[in-house]
């Protein structure tokens, strides 16, 4: 069966270990993140934790089964097609010696990005997207060459009624 | 103002607990302390491995939550095998263990463990009480979270500190906790198509298991089956959800299951299973396993459903009250003639009884099974047993007849040897009038032989039963069948004289090795008012049968 990537999000207990034991339970069991991100929410008893797993949809259900069963998880949804949006934010330290400089510009340009550091030698540029917009921006800028990389893993939220 | 102790204690009486399995050490000093000055009866064991599984035999055979106290550091990592069980097979118990101060908490202090961290994954739930207002309510969750829903062990580590810290103590209420709710009622709409199946049947066949037994189901199971005609097989935690000596009883299901049961399971049409999780033991070939059926699975823990076997009709709730809405479902059908369809059935489930039960061959030496059978007969099927884990668990399993749910007490899931000793020592306090008897191995009662003395101490007439061969048994089995006889560390030729420890320890040690000595060591140690070791030496290279080879279809049996 195919393996298909899946945003899940959950608010849990805001208390020490609750990280541990939702990240141990994918090590346990055999499933994988891919990335997760997790802060406190506007309640501060309450955070939010939104994991990246890839896996074909039975291990998909059981991972939502098995997270929904810790005591400390309060509410898992997936967050999946166009009922919800998504973000993941990506710091990308590039060369950019005279010759590449104008081309970088160009590029966070059209991606709406943002330089946030700037060298002689290099820029640090800020980005905001779904995983593809992420994905064509590191395209680009593959050949000119990337020094580090940071990304937050994917945050996302369900759109309320219109 | 109350200590973090007297807390405790406090606690402990709210949840009616009248006895704990533990054993002391530093960090819980304050505890036992206050524990002398209740009325609550402690157990010292010899082991803190034998408190949990004693508090785990008390669980099974009490219905109970069973309940065991230690020390931090080595107090702590010795339960971990004890909780593993318990977990794997769903049982009830609370264990608290010691913990340094908070102020070194993670300093490396001396008897310093991460034993949350240890256990996160071997437990339903645990916590590390921080602070001395927390220790009330944490304390009624765990016994909350431990009996409710699928049960389980949960493990509260509580810092010394914290148990000698004084607060105001204002009795905690009701535990509510928003992220846990376990559905006890089942779905309507999806009972209504069970029922439907059911009715329309030809070959229907019920799979129980440990679920029924927790859920206090067996009755409410037993009508069912009794009243729609229906056949039963259990799982090796599900053995006694049915009666043992009723005709629609086809034996456990699985690697060592009857030829009936697997016979049965791969042939019905519709497989009703209730508080089973479909283990690897129990399906073989997972591609293979009932394929001719529809299945319905009921049980509370939703990731049982889909996790092993894809099933028609899931159904999320209690065993108990699931079959009970089936029953009244289904109350108009019963009493009705059965469908010729079934009658067939039933003859073709007659005729594989009939050609292929579980049997042995009788020999010059003590046949093991032969023994089984003859402690169920001395018995009177009313004992509770326990067993350590392999051949002696298996022949325990097929050859003692249970018609009552709780009294057999096994390390399933885990399968954990040195289960059976301290186990039997639960169940003897849980039950102090019914006979109590660990079938075990010369290999396995080695595990935790040092719990004798536990039993001594006490008066806990337990017994003992050594089907002694020689080996560790199972593995032998394994590598005669499959690993070219190679017997590679399985033979145990220097075990104790275990008449002259069972004397050693101030119990009653007998010995038989001949088959005409058997019975009357049998009935002499089933008459002893003390704990007696009965070595019984048997047929040395005796192996388990039918055995499904690993992996293979559970119709592919070897046969004896």
């Amino acid at each position: 069966m195919a393996e298909d990537k899946h945003v899940m999000t959950m608010l849990v207990d805001n208390q020490p270990g609750v990280t541990s034991r939702v990240t141990g339970l994918f090590s346990s069991k055999g499933f994988n993140i891919e990335s997760i991100c997790g802060s406190p929410t506007n309640d501060p008893n309450v955070s939010r934790i939104t994991i990246v797993t890839a896996a074909n949809p039975p291990v998909i259900e059981q991972i939502e089964k098995q997270l929904r069963k810790l005591v400390n998880v309060i509410k898992l949804r997936s967050l999946n097609g166009p009922k919800s949006v998504r973000r993941e934010l990506a710091l990308i330290c590039v060369h950019a010696k005279a010759e590449q400089r104008a081309e970088v510009l160009r590029i966070v340009d059209i991606f709406r990005g943002k330089i946030v550091d700037a060298g002689l030698e290099h820029f640090i540029i800020e980005v905001t997207g779904e995983e593809a917009k992420i994905q064509a921006v590191l395209n680009l800028l593959k050949p000119i060459g990337i020094k580090k990389l940071a990304r937050t893993g994917m945050i996302g939220l369900i759109r309320e009624p219109k | 103002m109350m200590t973090g102790a007297q807390i405790l204690m406090n606690i402990l009486k709210d949840e009616n607990v009248d006895t704990i399995f533990g054993f002391p050490g530093g960090a819980v000093i304050d505890i036992y302390d206050e524990l002398a000055r209740t009325g609550i009866r402690h157990i010292l064991v010899r082991h803190e491995q034998g408190a949990v599984h004693a508090a785990d035999g008390y669980a099974r055979a009490s219905g109970k939550v069973g309940v065991c106290l230690v020390t931090s550091g080595p107090g702590a990592t010795n339960t971990v095998t004890g909780i593993a069980s318990a977990f794997a097979d769903s049982i009830p118990i609370v264990v608290l263990t010691g913990q340094v101060p908070t102020h070194l908490i993670g300093n490396d202090a001396f008897q310093e463990v991460d034993i949350v961290g240890i256990t996160r994954s071997c437990t339903k739930h645990n916590y590390l009480v921080e602070s001395i207002t927390d220790l009330a309510r944490i304390l009624k969750e765990a016994f909350y979270l431990a009996r409710s829903g699928r049960p389980g062990p949960v493990l509260v580590d509580i810092p010394k500190n914290i148990a000698s810290a004084k607060t105001d103590f204002t009795p905690p209420g009701d535990v509510r906790l928003r992220s846990y709710n376990p559905t006890y009622r089942p779905n309507q709409k999806q009972m209504r198509e069970v029922v439907r199946l059911l009715q329309a049947a030809e070959r229907p066949l019920i799979f129980a298991g440990g679920g029924v037994i927790l859920s206090k189901g067996a009755a409410e199971l037993t009508h069912l089956a009794q009243t729609a005609r229906i056949p039963v097989t259990t799982s090796l935690m599900g053995l006694g959800a049915f009666p043992g000596s009723d005709p629609l009883f086809l034996g456990m299901i699985g690697m060592h299951g009857t030829y009936a049961a697997n016979m049965s399971a791969s042939t019905c049409d519709l497989m009703l299973a209730v508080g089973v999780r479909f283990d690897d033991r129990v399906t073989g070939k997972t591609d293979a396993f009932a394929r001719q059926a529809a299945i319905v699975h009921i049980d509370i823990d939703p990731t049982s459903i889909r996790k092993n076997i894809p099933v028609s009709v899931p159904l999320v709730g209690d065993c108990r009250i699931s079959l009970q809405m089936l029953n009244e479902m289904t109350g108009t059908a019963a009493g009705d003639a059965p469908s010729p369809a079934r009658v067939e059935w039933l003859g073709r489930i007659a005729e594989w009884k009939r050609t292929q039960p579980l049997s042995y061959h009788q020999g010059e030496s003590i046949k093991p099974q032969h023994v089984v059978e003859k402690v169920c007969e001395l018995t009177r099927g009313e004992a509770i047993i326990t067993t350590e884990v392999g051949q002696n668990q298996m022949w325990a399993a097929q050859f003692y007849r249970f018609d009552h749910p709780n009294r057999f007490i096994t390390s399933g899931g885990l399968g954990c040897m040195g289960f059976g000793l301290p186990a039997a020592i639960g169940a003897q306090i849980a039950c102090p009038d019914q006979v109590v008897v660990d079938i075990a191995g010369d290999g396995s009662i080695q595990m935790n032989i040092q719990e004798m003395a536990t039993a001594v101490q006490y008066n806990l007439p337990i017994k003992i039963v050594i089907l002694n061969n020689g080996y560790l048994g199972m593995v032998r089995q394994w590598q005669e069948l499959f690993y070219g006889r190679r017997y590679s560390s399985t033979r145990m030729n220097h075990a104790p004289d275990f008449v002259k420890l069972a004397e050693a320890y101030g119990a009653v040690g007998l010995r038989a090795t001949r088959p005409e000595e058997m019975e009357p060591v049998l009935k002499q140690g089933l008459a002893e008012r003390k704990p007696v070791i009965m070595d019984i030496v048997v047929e040395a290279e005796e192996g388990v049968y039918p055995m499904v080879p690993s992996g293979a279809p559970i119709t592919e049996m070897l046969l004896v």
